[in-house]
């Protein structure tokens, strides 16, 4: 079923947003009109190809289903959750392109999107339209997943506004809040490199993919079986870290001249917090917990999921009260943002990737 | 809150539980160890966890199992029900309490003050404001000025002196108590929670079909009374397509008061049944492994010409096909039946998959017949001569799993949950908004001065005194 219509759309989607991050970029270094009025195209054109795309799944999944168009939401795994986070992201991306009239944050954005996209096609995880099980088979499924991904995305503009705020406003290299921005953008890029090295030697390795994300991540690196290759890749990341460190003022350089003052940044790292943390309470924890009740009996058994949602929920709580403390303003609130979005992560994928590896008897 | 050597120490814990410091620290410690208590499985055997701790750190056997009794000990392999952590959530509690009555004082004299008039010094000042100046005497503008306001939805009060007037206007005052709304919120969904731990039960009835009970269990197997009986009269599920992939399951269940069936409603996942505040959820479902070859066969036998009825037999039983000599007999069942490569039959599940019935004819039209005939599948049902046999149903090997449940504290957390979601609202999406619109003479022509404050989306408000600031006037933009 991957080789339908849907996937044609999706395709289209992917390179427009990859395309758009390097037009982005261009217009960054270049600083031509032109150039970003093509950048705002092509993504604006990405994202109509992708919203055809998941209106396209989604009739194929009620094709399939066979229960009603509110049951046949595109949103019951990870590949189409990630999807809509992908689409949510643009959107807000959009919004505060128009609302700001400010491009630079594209080149930001737009990066996350492909990055996501092809973390999607490299982890080769299932596309397949699966048909729901009888636990899935509930309206609170739709208000559930798609508020959580829209709060999702809101707290993913607040974490690269966070980001770039810290990195703005510190100089000094042995300041805290540089070391926390650099440690979590060297975090960052190594995961990411880590996994693409798993990519490119999995194939060998394992036959199944669904192996490869629960029991293969870090295989080809950190959890290598040769303690020669685990200790360069260790070694590796701390050189990562270290060049991110001396040469962070690079990067400030770049977002200073994007004529986005520091002010204006905190103010949207707030405001998306401040929309993303009613919407998440509601359709995360609340609708979450209604349809726990309505499923199995219980509004909240302290699984690990769930678990997570509340300790995301506690760090934007930490946020916005950490806002009304005395001499919290400013950069460690800002870091406050930055950890949140790593909760959300951990929320979504690590559950099911590490906790889940865990907790299984089959690996290792 | 100034800092003194003559406070009590009610004083001081007062203001340390009205801090919002020590929320934070709360925050962070309910946080950090919700963590851990995700990544050890709770009440899990102690096995897993030992495996979890020895994938985590590398260590041997030995020292994980030391590793596991020190967190044993220390309550984490039930982590959420322990007492240092309920602490945790009552300090959370007396912090939410106690800041909030701190406050409330201060926030309640905010919301029922009412905005009085100000002086243009002040006006000046605010953070939002415009300036408009129109050809025309103060008074000729007054209806003007007061219309405007309307127009962007405020009832203006109004002070005047001698030439010049004032006209001022709030709207959302409340909205200040929105974050009240929602610490409340949280106090009553706790309350929900600890009532339902209180007066509730958790439990499961595994309730094979015909079955018929008065109790249900907790998860140590202790009876918990039921005051009324339930009867499982059938359960079914349903797949998709071919596959053993369940689409729906559902138990058909009567409840029995006092003897008399006084409820009946098929059940499902997603769509429980609630007699007298007990809850029965469809949870799971399962063979009766004991009593897999003494169910009953229901079939509907169809002859040739078409007659049809409904027989109920079992494993070993006889039975005739209707408007013919022909004679039957089950003589072999399988839960779920599959064939090998060389086309022999195996079972492949010990649940009621694809349940398949044996059956053996003589008089058939001359020649013996005899197959397996398979619920799932149709095509196996017809005969040669014509006449059919449906495989409707394999009935009481089958037990529904139901979640039972009494919760007499969930309305109270669904209340709190929609104060939540209220109080949310109300704080971020609302606010408490101000104007002041100041009229005086200035050179022959009226000075409009317009000043406003929001606590809340400035932004927002800031378009709506633009818009009146337009429809007062062709005016310049002052101040800003
Ligand atoms: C997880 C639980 C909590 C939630 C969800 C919550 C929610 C909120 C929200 C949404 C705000 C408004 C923030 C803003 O204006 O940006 C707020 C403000 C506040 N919260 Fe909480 N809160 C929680 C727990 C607490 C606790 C335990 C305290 C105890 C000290 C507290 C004290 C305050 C105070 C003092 C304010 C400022 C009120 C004002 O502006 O007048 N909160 N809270």
């Amino acid at each position: 079923m991957s080789g339908s219509a849907s996937s044609v759309f999706f395709g289209l989607s992917t390179i427009a947003y990859i395309l758009a991050m390097v037009l982005y970029i261009g217009y960054l270094a270049f600083r031509k009109n032109q150039v970003g009025v093509v950048a705002t195209t092509v993504t604006v054109a990405g994202f109509i190809s992708q919203t055809l795309a998941i209106l396209l799944r989604w009739k194929e999944f009620y094709e399939v289903g066979q229960m009603g168009w509110l049951r046949a939401v595109p949103l019951t795994n990870l590949y189409e959750s990630l999807v809509f986070f992908v689409w949510c992201l643009i959107l807000a991306y959009l919004v505060i392109e128009f609302r700001y009239k400010n491009r630079s944050f594209g080149a930001f954005i737009t990066p996350v999107a492909g990055l996501v996209l092809a973390f999607i096609d490299i982890s080769g995880m299932s596309k397949d339209i699966q048909p729901l099980v009888p636990a899935l088979q509930s309206n609170w499924l739709l208000a559930h997943v798609m508020m959580s991904f829209i709060a999702y995305s809101m707290f993913a503009v607040s974490f690269s506004t966070g980001l770039m705020y810290l990195i703005v406003k510190t100089d000094n290299r042995n300041q805290p809040a540089y070391l926390f921005w650099t440690i979590m953008l060297g975090i960052f890029a190594i995961v990411l490199c880590a996994m693409g090295l798993d990519y490119l030697t999995f194939k060998v390795a394992v036959k199944s993919q669904e192996e490869l994300i629960k029991g293969y991540l870090f295989k080809a690196s950190f959890r290598n079986s040769s303690s020669a290759i685990a200790l360069l890749s260790f070694a590796a990341s701390a050189a990562i870290i270290f060049v991110i460190w001396r040469f962070g003022g690079v990067l400030k350089k770049i977002i200073t001249s994007l004529n986005i003052s520091a002010e204006t940044l905190d103010e949207i790292t707030y405001k998306s917090i401040a929309m993303g943390f009613p919407i998440f309470t509601l359709g995360g924890l609340i609708f979450g917990a209604i349809w726990a009740d309505q499923a199995w009996g219980k509004y909240w058994t302290w699984d690990p999921k769930e678990t997570w949602s509340l300790i995301t929920w506690f760090f934007y709580a930490f946020y916005l009260h950490s806002r009304l403390m005395r001499g919290w303003k400013g950069k460690r609130v800002a870091m406050v943002a930055v950890l949140g979005f790593v909760a959300v992560i951990f929320t979504y994928l690590g559950v099911n990737l590490l906790l889940s590896g865990l907790h299984s008897y089959g690996s290792q | 809150m100034e800092k003194g050597k003559n406070k009590s120490v009610i004083d001081l814990l007062w203001d340390l539980f009205a801090s919002v410091k020590l929320a934070v620290v709360i925050f962070s410690l309910i946080s950090v160890t919700s963590m851990v208590g995700t990544v050890l499985e709770q009440n899990a055997e102690p096995e897993k966890n030992i495996r979890v701790l020895i994938k985590m750190f590398g260590v041997g056997h030995e020292t994980a199992h030391s590793i596991y009794g020190i967190l044993d000990s220390l309550g984490f392999m039930n982590m959420y029900h322990s007492w240092w952590f309920i602490t945790f959530l009552l300090l959370f509690a007396a912090n939410l309490i106690i800041c909030s009555l701190d406050r409330l004082p201060r926030i309640w004299k905010l919301v029922r003050e009412h905005i009085r008039p100000l002086s243009q010094e002040h006006i000046e000042k605010m953070s939002i404001r415009r300036s408009v100046s129109v050809k025309n005497k103060p008074s000729g503008i007054k209806e003007d000025v007061s219309s405007s306001i309307s127009k962007i939805g405020f009832k203006p009060a109004e002070s005047s002196s001698g030439n010049s007037f004032q006209f001022y206007a709030e709207k959302g005052n409340f909205t200040r108590l929105g974050v009240y709304i929602t610490h409340l919120s949280i106090l009553v969904i706790l309350a929900g929670a600890i009532i339902g731990l209180k007066f509730g039960f958790n439990g499961f009835l595994n309730l094979p079909e015909g079955q018929i009970s008065p109790v249900a269990y907790k998860d140590r197997g202790s009876e918990v009374p039921l005051g009324f009986e339930v009867r499982c009269d059938n359960f079914d599920v349903e797949y998709y397509g071919e596959s053993d992939m369940p689409k729906a399951y559902r138990s058909w269940l009567t409840v029995l008061d006092g003897g008399k069936e006084v409820l009946k409603k098929v059940i499902s996942v997603n769509n429980p049944l609630t007699y007298k505040g007990i809850t029965f959820y469809q949870a799971s479902f399962g063979p009766v492994r004991e009593n897999m070859k003494g169910g009953i066969l229901v079939l509907r036998l169809v002859s040739s010409d078409g007659k049809s009825t409904q027989i109920n037999t079992n494993i070993g039983g006889n039975f005739s096909m209707p408007g013919s000599s022909a004679e039957a007999r089950v003589t072999n069942f399988s839960p779920a039946l599959s064939f090998d490569q060389s086309g022999r039959p195996f079972t492949y599940d010990a649940n009621l998959v694809n349940p398949a019935a044996y059956i053996e004819f003589s008089n058939l039209g001359g020649k013996p017949y005899s197959g397996w005939i398979l619920k799932r599948y149709p095509q196996t049902w017809r005969l040669p001569d014509g006449s059919s046999v449906e495989f409707l149903d394999y009935w009481g090997v089958e037990y529904t799993g139901l979640q039972v449940r009494k919760d007499p504290g969930v309305l109270i957390v669904y209340l709190g949950c929609i104060l939540m979601a209220t109080g949310l609202y109300i704080t971020f999406f609302m606010s408490h908004k101000r104007l002041w619109v100041n009229v005086t003479e200035e050179k022959g022509a009226a000075k409009i001065l317009i000043g406003a404050s929001a606590n809340r989306n400035r932004a927002a408000f800031e378009r709506d005194i633009e818009k009146l600031a337009g429809l007062l006037g062709e005016g310049h933009k002052g101040g800003k």
